[in-house]
């Protein structure tokens, strides 16, 4: 997976034990690590985009990565407003961009 | 509604709430600490660099490591952690509301401490909201937490100990870091963290800040550009930089925002990064049995956050009687000591915003380290660590007063000298004897240290530094040596490669190089 | 806390600056010009800008632009920012649904 440290100088092998898992971004298919942050994730599969805001329509993503800031939301497995770098990843999420509160985009909406 | 009692409740699992369970539970306290996040140990576990101080403030460790042997510590002695727990609400009579999962739980403590410690600051400029733009915390969260890199070509906005430790982890993790960047004149962290990156090849601009972050659905570039005394932007200074990353470390705020709803007297204080609980020595609040500790009652360092938890957790154990007075001013009275040794030196807190021109010792402090990252090589030789001798030797460029002396119990030899102010700058002792150990070098927390051979008899020189890259070089590798500002000073072979359990994930790396440039090379980088 | 005593204090009219557009409030999208613009409408207090506006009443609960919105209200009252009262600190401290916050279990069982 590109966007990995594959072994850091002094962390050695980070995700090494962890379980590989699959999940959906926008209907394509993705591969993380089972608990890891679906923002880390996302991050590793090259995602910058997380939501597009309600107001201006601007893009947003991972800012503070501690849950602090809410502008890495999206619509996970259906429910808006979910914090993906606070959210662990499990097998076969449905994970989608945010569109204001909803995963249509605006002129869908 | 069923409401649970404890002695202690703390708020927070990090350096300074783990320290005060541990004090408060060794009393007998029955202890519970909440912490919103799935880990704990707050900051702790992203720090992977070795911590300043002396031995009894856990020097020359990694952070990481500190975070385990507190978690351990407290586990051993039967402190509840309890992680994913969000305190919603805190209120004068010292009742706790917890959020822990779908559900709210109501808590009530005989005594709180407070110990949320703080949030980064933001500053804005055009394209701040873009994606790509984050705070360094959250790219020291998804490289060291999760294995993740936060980009690959990078621009750092901020100099303090922050900016210039997560530039460095950058490195490590194998980001490119095009620029370090600040506003202010001068590098407001530990010169040594600056000099670590500088001689990478980082260049630093004081002075400059971002103008405008470009792109239209992530950041693509960033253009910086030079300020004037009143942080002005200076037509035509313009400089820009392809990258795909920006991070700010501009500072940290401390979350007090439980202690106020909790009625706490508070101050806006500038020195202790904003609103601030009133307290008294040892963190007591204007609410008796709310305590405050760590960077929630002012932004310091994670190794005073954790005395100033003891401390919390002995006061807070005598207020409920389970020490007695006589012993817990006994506590008070080690534990002020320790924490006095750290609040000394140039980075003081009191000496917040002073400009300080020499050393304690009385030398004129290096004008380019301050500007660019690193001591220029007219400027080194003034230092007391930096002398000359037949054979190999130490070279300690350490040449700020900051409280740390790992170099000095590291050496069994006694070649170097920092006598009982922890904050004097290591001297090399004129009649000792270099074994080549290599432990002082791997003990420095600033990477300052090097094992200089400044003539080899072939009209070489070999120089040791410490290497916490990957891929580590071998023996025969050839390359180039960089100076200290990160610029090539020569040609370079690698003679040596020492790893060891005690040098704790620091690799020596000797090189040798023409012995011209013995006081010159710094850095190796293998040829491409 | 100073800020009755500079209610009388004259600060001007408001004038635009190039930087007005610029979004403060990252969850509810609000820009300096608008922070600026209220503070001239008499809005001179922290409490009175975020109902008013609702910067740092967003999903963050003003974590991240707190510190920044205070800093413009400042300048443009020209005082320093520590003489501006904070917003108040109530429960919850952190974005709860409804659901869960009126939640309360019958048993605490840890």
């Amino acid at each position: 997976m590109a966007g990995r440290i594959k072994t850091h100088p002094i962390l050695g092998t980070q995700n090494e034990d962890k379980r590989v898992v699959t999940f959906s971004y926008d209907g394509k298919e993705m591969k993380g690590y089972e608990g890891e942050p679906i923002a880390a994730a996302l991050k590793a599969n090259g995602v910058q985009v997380h939501r597009y805001t309600m107001k201006q329509h601007k893009p947003r993503g991972i800012f503070c990565a501690i849950g602090r800031c809410t502008d890495c939301v999206m619509v996970v497995d259906g429910e808006p407003n979910v914090r993906t770098c606070m959210t662990p990843l499990a097998e076969g999420m449905d994970v989608r961009t945010q569109y204001g509160v909803s995963d249509k985009p605006f002129d869908k909406q | 509604m069923k409401i649970e009692r404890f002695d202690l409740i703390i708020v927070g699992a990090g350096p300074s709430g783990l320290s005060a369970a541990i004090e408060a539970a060794k009393h007998g306290m029955k202890v519970v600490v909440f912490d919103e996040n799935a880990r704990p140990g707050g900051q702790l576990f992203k720090q992977i660099h070795k911590f300043f101080g002396s031995k009894e403030h856990k020097a020359k460790i990694r952070g990481f490591h500190i975070g385990e042997q507190l978690l351990k510590e407290a586990d051993d002695l039967g402190v509840r952690v309890e992680l994913n727990s969000t305190v919603v609400g805190l209120y004068q009579d010292r009742e706790v509301v917890v959020r822990m999962g779908e559900e709210v739980h109501h808590f009530k403590g005989d005594s709180i401490i407070i110990a949320t410690g703080a949030a980064e600051n933001m500053v804005m400029f055009d394209g701040w909201n873009l994606p790509g733009v984050m705070g360094a915390g959250a790219a020291q969260t998804l490289m060291n937490l999760y294995g993740v890199k936060p980009g690959e070509k990078i621009l750092m906005l901020g100099s303090g100990n922050v900016g210039l430790v997560v530039s460095y982890q950058l490195l490590q993790a194998g980001c490119e870091v095009v620029a370090l960047v600040d506003a202010a004149p001068k590098i407001g962290g530990y010169g040594v963290h600056a000099a670590k990156v500088a001689r990478t090849g980082v260049p630093f601009y004081l002075s400059h800040t971002i103008k405008k972050a470009e792109g239209d659905e992530y950041v693509t570039g960033v253009t910086i550009a030079e300020v004037d005394s009143h942080f002005q932007f200076i037509p035509g200074t313009d400089k820009h930089f392809d990258v795909d990353t920006i991070c700010v470390a501009v500072g940290l705020s401390p979350m007090s925002q439980l202690l106020k709803m909790a009625g706490c007297e508070m101050e806006d204080n500038p020195k202790r990064g904003g609103q601030v609980p009133i307290i008294g020595k040892y963190g007591e609040t204007s609410v008796p049995g709310i305590f405050s500790a760590g960077d929630v009652s002012g932004i310091e360092e994670a190794s005073s956050a954790m005395i100033e938890g003891r401390m919390s957790g002995v006061v807070a154990s005598e207020y409920l009687g389970f020490i007695s007075k006589e012993e817990r001013d006994e506590e008070l009275e080690k534990l002020d000591n320790s924490l006095d040794a750290l609040r000394q030196g140039m980075f003081a807190p009191k000496n917040r915003g002073k400009k300080i021109e020499n050393t304690e010792e009385g030398i004129h402090i290096s004008e380019n380290l301050l500007k660019k990252g690193y001591v220029a090589d007219d400027e080194i030789e003034r230092f007391p660590g930096v002398t000359h001798k037949v054979g190999i030797h130490p070279v300690i460029e350490c040449t700020q007063n900051i409280p740390c002396n790992p170099c000095q119990d590291a050496c069994s030899k006694h070649c170097i000298k920092i006598g009982s102010e922890i904050t004097a700058l290591p001297a090399v002792e004129a009649d000792s004897t270099c074994i080549n150990c290599g432990m002082c070098v791997a003990s420095c927390p600033g990477q300052a240290i090097f094992l200089v051979d400044e003539d080899t008899k072939d009209g070489r020189a070999t120089v040791t530094l410490p290497y916490e890259f990957l891929p580590i070089p071998k023996v025969g590798d050839a390359g180039i040596a960089l100076g200290r500002s990160g610029q090539k000073v020569c040609d370079a072979v690698v003679t040596n490669i020492r790893t060891s359990k005690a040098f704790d994930g620091t690799s020596l790396l000797t090189i040798s190089v023409p012995k011209e440039y013995a006081m010159k090379a710094r850095f190796f980088k293998a040829a491409d | 806390m100073g800020e009755l005593k500079y209610r009388s204090k004259d600060i001007g009219e408001f004038v635009p600056q190039p930087d007005d557009d610029m979004i403060v409030c990252r969850c509810e999208e609000v820009t300096k010009g608008e922070i600026r613009k209220a503070v001239h409408e008499g809005l001179w207090t922290i409490a009175e800008i975020r109902r008013y506006l609702r910067c740092g009443m967003g999903l963050c609960q003003g974590q991240t632009c707190a510190k920044l919105v205070k800093g413009i209200v400042a300048r443009e009252l020209k005082v320093s920012p520590a003489e501006l009262e904070p917003a108040t600190s109530r429960a919850p401290m952190r974005p709860t649904e409804m659901h869960v916050f009126a939640d309360e279990t019958e048993e605490t069982d840890l």
